[in-house]
C-alpha cells in the first residue's frame, strides 16, 4: 500500500512540472464556462431551467476528449524512458503500479470536477434556486462516468511507448463504449440489444442526471473502472513474458 | 548470491536469446560479463533481475527465486538497466526519495545522502535530473541501485558515456561497494574488468563460453609469443633455442633481445625449457615473459567460435 501512494505522489508531481494538465485543465474550463455562460443566457431569457443538466451534458462529450489525455503518459512514458524496467524491477507488485497511477489519474481530474461546482454556487447565488438532489447526484455520475474513462485510458496508455498512440487510441475506445447503443435500436435481436443499451458508458448517467443514484449504474461504472485496471496490470505483467 | 542454473529464455517461438546459462556468483565477487553486444548479456541480467522469467532453467538471488520469490528476490538486488532509468523532470533528492520509498528502505533520508555522497552528487542534489551531463545521470543511475544497500549489485555498463575521470571514478566506487556487495557488471571494456574483477564470464551467443577467476583467465593457457632478453650468446641464440621442442621460430628483434614464437601444436609453455637452455650455454637470463597474453585474446578467442 506504501508503495502505491509512492507512485500516485510521484505521478501528480509529475503532472504539475508538465505543461498537459494545466494545458487540459485551462482548455476543460474555458470550454465548459463557455457552455455554462451561455446556458446562463438562456435561462435569464426564460427558456431554459435553472439545472445542471445541460452541462454535464456538455461535460459527458468533453471528458471523451480530456480524460484519454490526462492519462496517455502514465504507462507509455514509464515504457519509452525506460524507468518500468525500474518499477517492475524493485519490490513493487504491478497492480500497485497500475493503482497508483490510476489514483493519480483520479485526484487530477476530481480538482477539475471541483473547479466546476463553482457553476451551481452561481446558480444559487443568482437566485436561480435550482433543485440540489440532480446536481449532487449528477456530479457523483460524472465523477463515476470520468473515473470509468480514466480507467480505459490508462488501459490504452500501456498499450504502447508513444503518447499520442495512446491518447488516440484511448480516445477512439471512449467514443466506441460512449455510443455503444446507437445501433441498438435497429437490431431485432432482443439480448443484444440490451447488452448494447447496459454497455453504453452515457445511459448510465441519465438517472444520476434525473436525482437518482441506482445500484445498477453504480456497479456497471465499478466494473468497467475493475475491468480495465485489470486488463491494464494483464498488459504490464504480459511485459515480461515477451 | 548469485545462482543461475540452465537459465534459457526464447523470445517469441524462435528466437534463442540465451541457452543454458549456468554460474554462480558467491559473496562478495565482483564478477566482470564479457560477450560482444547481442550476446544475451542484458536478457541474463533482466532475467536475474526478475524483470522478466526465463523459459527454462532458474535463477536465486541471495537464496530467492526470482520468480517463484519474486519480491524478496528483488529486494536483495541493486540494478542499473542498460539505459538508465531516470525521470527527467524530477530533481535528484526527489528521485532518490522516490525509489527509496518504493524500495521500503527504512531510514530515507540518510539512505539517500549516503548514496548521493558515495556517488559524488552532493553538489547536485537540487537539479533537474532533465538538466544534468551524462556522467551525473549515470551516477545517479547508480546512487539509486546502492540506495538499499543490496547484497547483489547488477549493473549493464557503468561506465558507457563516461569521460575518463569519471570512469575512473566509478571505477574505484564499484571496487569500493565490492567489498561489501556482490557485483555482477557488463561491459565493453576489457581493461576495466582487469581492473576491477575478481572472475569473468564470458558470453557468446547465448551461451556461457568462459568462467574463470581473472587469474586463471591471464595465466592458464600457454602464451604465443614469448619475449626473451639475453646477454651473451650473440648470433648462437636462434640456432640453440630454434630447435627446442614447442618453439617454431626466433626472431631478434635487436642485439640481445629476441621474440620467440610457440608452436600451435604444442600444449605446454616453453618457457622453462628456454630458460635452461640459455643457462646451460652459460649466458645469462635478463628477461622471459608471455606477450600478448591479454583479456583482449582470450575474448577474441572464445568469441571467434562458430
Amino acid at each position: 500500500m506504501r508503495n502505491l501512494w509512492a507512485i500516485a505522489r510521484r505521478e501528480l508531481g509529475a503532472y504539475f512540472v508538465s505543461p498537459i494538465a494545466y494545458l487540459v485543465g485551462a482548455a476543460f474550463l474555458a470550454v465548459m464556462g463557455f457552455f455554462f455562460y451561455t446556458d446562463v443566457i438562456f435561462t435569464v431569457l426564460g427558456r431554459s431551467e435553472p439545472t445542471m443538466r445541460y452541462i454535464f451534458g456538455v461535460m459527458t462529450t468533453i471528458l471523451l476528449f480530456v480524460a484519454p489525455v490526462l492519462t496517455m503518459r502514465l504507462l507509455a512514458e514509464e515504457q519509452r524512458l525506460g524507468t518500468l524496467e525500474l518499477l517492475l524491477t524493485a519490490p513493487v507488485r504491478d497492480w500497485e503500479v497500475v493503482l497508483g497511477k490510476y489514483l493519480a489519474a483520479l485526484v487530477l481530474y476530481l480538482g477539475l470536477l471541483a473547479a466546476t461546482g463553482l457553476y451551481p454556487i452561481l446558480l444559487f447565488w443568482m437566485g436561480g434556486n435550482p433543485d440540489l438532489g440532480p446536481i449532487l447526484s449528477g456530479y457523483l455520475g460524472m465523477f463515476l462516468f470520468g473515473a470509468a474513462l480514466l480507467a480505459i485510458g490508462l488501459f490504452s496508455s500501456s498499450l504502447s511507448q508513444n503518447q499520442v498512440v495512446a491518447a488516440v487510441v484511448g480516445i477512439g475506445l471512449v467514443i466506441l463504449m460512449a455510443v455503444a447503443s446507437l445501433p441498438a435500436d435497429g437490431i431485432t435481436n432482443l439480448t443484444l440489444q440490451k447488452v448494447l443499451n447496459h454497455l453504453d458508458l452515457r445511459n448510465h448517467l441519465m438517472n444520476f442526471r434525473r436525482g437518482l443514484i441506482d445500484t445498477t449504474d453504480v456497479v456497471y461504472y465499478l466494473s468497467v473502472i475493475a475491468s480495465f485496471l485489470f486488463l491494464t496490470v494483464q498488459i504490464l505483467s504480459s511485459r515480461r513474458w515477451r | 548470491m548469485i545462482e543461475a542454473e540452465g537459465l534459457t529464455k526464447i523470445y517469441g517461438d524462435q528466437v534463442v536469446a540465451i541457452e543454458e546459462v549456468t554460474f554462480r556468483v558467491e559473496r562478495g565477487q565482483i564478477v566482470g560479463f564479457l560477450g560482444p553486444n547481442g550476446a544475451g548479456k542484458t536478457t541474463t541480467m533482466r532475467i536475474l533481475t526478475g524483470y522478466m522469467p526465463p523459459t527454462r532453467g532458474r535463477a536465486r538471488i541471495a537464496g530467492y527465486d526470482t520468480v517463484l520469490q519474486s519480491l524478496e528476490a528483488r529486494r536483495h538486488i541493486g540494478y542499473l538497466p542498460e539505459t538508465v532509468p531516470l525521470y527527467p523532470e524530477m530533481r535528484v533528492r526527489a528521485y532518490l526519495n522516490f525509489m527509496a520509498e518504493i524500495r521500503g528502505v527504512p531510514n530515507r533520508k540518510a539512505a539517500v545522502e549516503r548514496a548521493m555522497a558515495l556517488t559524488g552528487l552532493e553538489g547536485r542534489a537540487d537539479d533537474l535530473i532533465g538538466k544534468l551531463s551524462k556522467g551525473y545521470r549515470q551516477r545517479v543511475g547508480l546512487a539509486q541501485a546502492i540506495l538499499h544497500n543490496p547484497d547483489v549489485l547488477i549493473l549493464d555498463e557503468p561506465t558507457i558515456g563516461l569521460d575518463p575521470r569519471q570512469v575512473r571514478e566509478v571505477r574505484d566506487l564499484i571496487q569500493e561497494l565490492g567489498k561489501t556487495h556482490t557485483i555482477l557488471l557488463s561491459t565493453h571494456i576489457l581493461a576495466e574488468v582487469q581492473q576491477v574483477c575478481d572472475r569473468v564470464l564470458i558470453i557468446h551467443r547465448g551461451r556461457i563460453r568462459a568462467d574463470m577467476t581473472l587469474g586463471e583467465a591471464l595465466r592458464s593457457r600457454r602464451p604465443d609469443r614469448i619475449f626473451l632478453r639475453v646477454e651473451g650468446g650473440d648470433r648462437q641464440v636462434p640456432e640453440a633455442l630454434g630447435g627446442l621442442p614447442g618453439v617454431r621460430h626466433v626472431e631478434q628483434l635487436e642485439p640481445g633481445v629476441y621474440e620467440i614464437q610457440v608452436a600451435d601444436h604444442v600444449k605446454e609453455d616453453p618457457s622453462p625449457a628456454i630458460a635452461e637452455a640459455v643457462l646451460r650455454h652459460g649466458w645469462r637470463l635478463m628477461e622471459l615473459r608471455p606477450m600478448g597474453l591479454t583479456l583482449e585474446d582470450l575474448f577474441l578467442q572464445v568469441t571467434a567460435q562458430d
